[in-house]
């Protein structure tokens, strides 16, 4: 009897450090620059969580936490390109393919690839992208930089492909502890 | 050691169950966050007007943190000089050239100077409550404007016989507004206007107005804005101001075209002292304005 008390206890433990291998942050960065001739923008307080174990990892940013240096650039972005009252948050949510790569007990860069359902403007495309997962003691630290075509997502407007890039390139990066 | 089993089992069970919720369903986690989230963040409004004046008075907008804005306020003769005159592109127009600097997402100040009357002014303007939704529900924004003005023409003030502090005026004002919905903003906005000394026998020094403005959302690019204000304490000779016109956007400015029977753009000459009647000698006019960002605000700063 004593033996298979052992075994549950034994189980318990290895599964309550399976459960703890989601990483979770309130403050991942996207970042990018809508306009070409401006200073770009940064939302900072994006929601994300990563699970080791299968891989799966999410975004939500509040279209609003964007920070522009000029607010009238802001409003604008907000009210006539991103519509931020009826689609207040951008949405990621997706797997990492090769997640089997990743070691997450020893310190390193390991180049990830992400596949899953961007969700901008209230429009969603799958979109796979490349990224690398640096892991730093009880850190961990998700990188990766992709292009959003603006016209995919609804998203209009008349300096679209002028002064504003037909394609926009965005840059993530988010710390886990 | 029966009971111990079966009490350690479930444990087990229970414990299975939470590592399968938390391993797995990270998407149900992150709706779950996003809902928690929409409860706990306050969503302030933004954007109830498109620009800090509606026409000639204030709107409930402040200028951004760091951002300098430079405005020209252009008014052309009366329509009613004919083609003639151009419609009264002509002139002679009446200019106010101003600098607007915000101090914090809340607080600006400004200055200007007119060339009716030769006329300077200084004004503060600070927003009390901000409309928002979300973890705090607030359904109106107020914002306080105090403004003085000083005539520096000389002829006008020997006609007035003004001398020292008699040429400057001062305005209190309170605007309530709130965004309805995208399309629709109303405001109200209680003003005081002090004479040092008035222009006309028998007018009170103090004389309250009420104004009225609204923005109407056309396209994504083009408003609707219109302006009034009622006198309760009326000059004789006078008449109350009224104004109609379009804001139109394009990248770092808004570009503003109005039709209007007021001549000055400062509290004193055209809350009080507007001297047509609308249709009468009816103006057409812009507001031009220019933003730059001279400071980076510490939101900014943090997210970079």
């Amino acid at each position: 009897m004593k033996k298979v008390s052992l075994f549950i206890a034994a189980g318990l433990i290895t599964m309550s450090a399976f459960a703890q291998k989601v990483y979770k942050t309130n403050a991942a960065q996207i970042k990018f620059q809508p306009i070409t001739e401006e200073a770009g923008c940064t939302n900072n307080q994006v929601q994300s969580i990563l699970s080791s174990t299968d891989g799966k990892i999410a975004f939500s940013a509040l279209i609003k936490g964007f920070k522009f240096s000029n607010s009238l650039l802001e409003d604008h972005f907000n009210e006539n390109y991103m519509e931020s009252t009826k689609f207040p948050n951008a949405k990621f949510q997706g797997m990492i393919t090769n997640i089997k790569d990743v070691n997450f007990t020893k310190n390193g860069t390991y180049k990830v690839t992400v596949k899953g359902n961007l969700t901008i403007h209230g429009v969603t495309k799958e979109i796979t992208t490349t990224g690398t997962i640096e892991v730093n003691g009880t850190k961990v630290i998700a990188k990766c930089n992709f292009k959003v075509k603006v016209s995919d997502y609804g998203v209009k407007g008349l300096y679209i492909g002028q002064k504003i890039a037909a394609e926009q390139d965005i840059t993530v990066t988010s710390t886990y502890e | 050691m029966k009971r111990i089993l079966l009490v350690s089992s479930l444990i087990a069970l229970v414990s299975f169950g939470y590592a399968q919720t938390d391993t797995t369903d990270v998407f149900k986690m992150m709706d779950e966050n996003d809902k928690k989230a929409a409860a706990d963040v306050t969503d302030y409004t933004t954007a109830t007007f498109k620009s800090t004046r509606v026409i000639q008075g204030p709107s409930i907008e402040t200028i951004g943190e760091g951002n300098m804005d430079f405005r020209i306020l252009h008014r052309f003769a009366p329509l009613s000089g004919g083609a003639k005159e151009l419609f009264g592109l002509d002139g002679p127009a009446t200019i106010r050239f101003g600098l607007d600097y915000g101090i914090t997402n809340r607080l600006m100040v400004g200055i200007g100077r007119s060339n009716y009357q030769k006329e300077f002014d200084g004004f503060v303007k600070y927003k009390i409550l901000r409309q928002s939704s979300g973890k705090s529900n607030m359904p109106i924004t107020l914002t306080y404007i105090g403004t003085i003005m000083d005539i520096t023409d000389d002829s006008y003030l020997t006609a007035n016989n003004l001398t020292g502090s008699e040429a400057i005026t001062y305005a209190h004002a309170l605007a309530i507004g709130r965004k309805f919905n995208d399309v629709f903003s109303f405001q109200v906005t209680p003003t005081l206007v002090h004479y040092n000394k008035v222009p006309v026998a028998n007018a009170k020094n103090n004389q309250l107005s009420l104004g009225l403005a609204t923005r109407l959302r056309i396209s994504k690019r083009v408003n609707f804005t219109a302006e009034y204000y009622h006198q309760f304490d009326k000059m004789e000779g006078y008449e109350d101001a009224l104004s109609l016109g379009f804001d139109f956007e394009t990248g770092g400015h808004v570009f503003q075209l109005h039709f209007t029977n007021a001549t000055g753009m400062t509290e004193r000459t055209f809350i009080s002292q507007t001297v047509n009647k609308f249709g009468d000698n009816t103006r057409f006019g812009f507001n031009l304005t220019r933003i730059f960002t001279i400071v980076k605000s510490k939101a900014v700063a943090k997210a970079e």
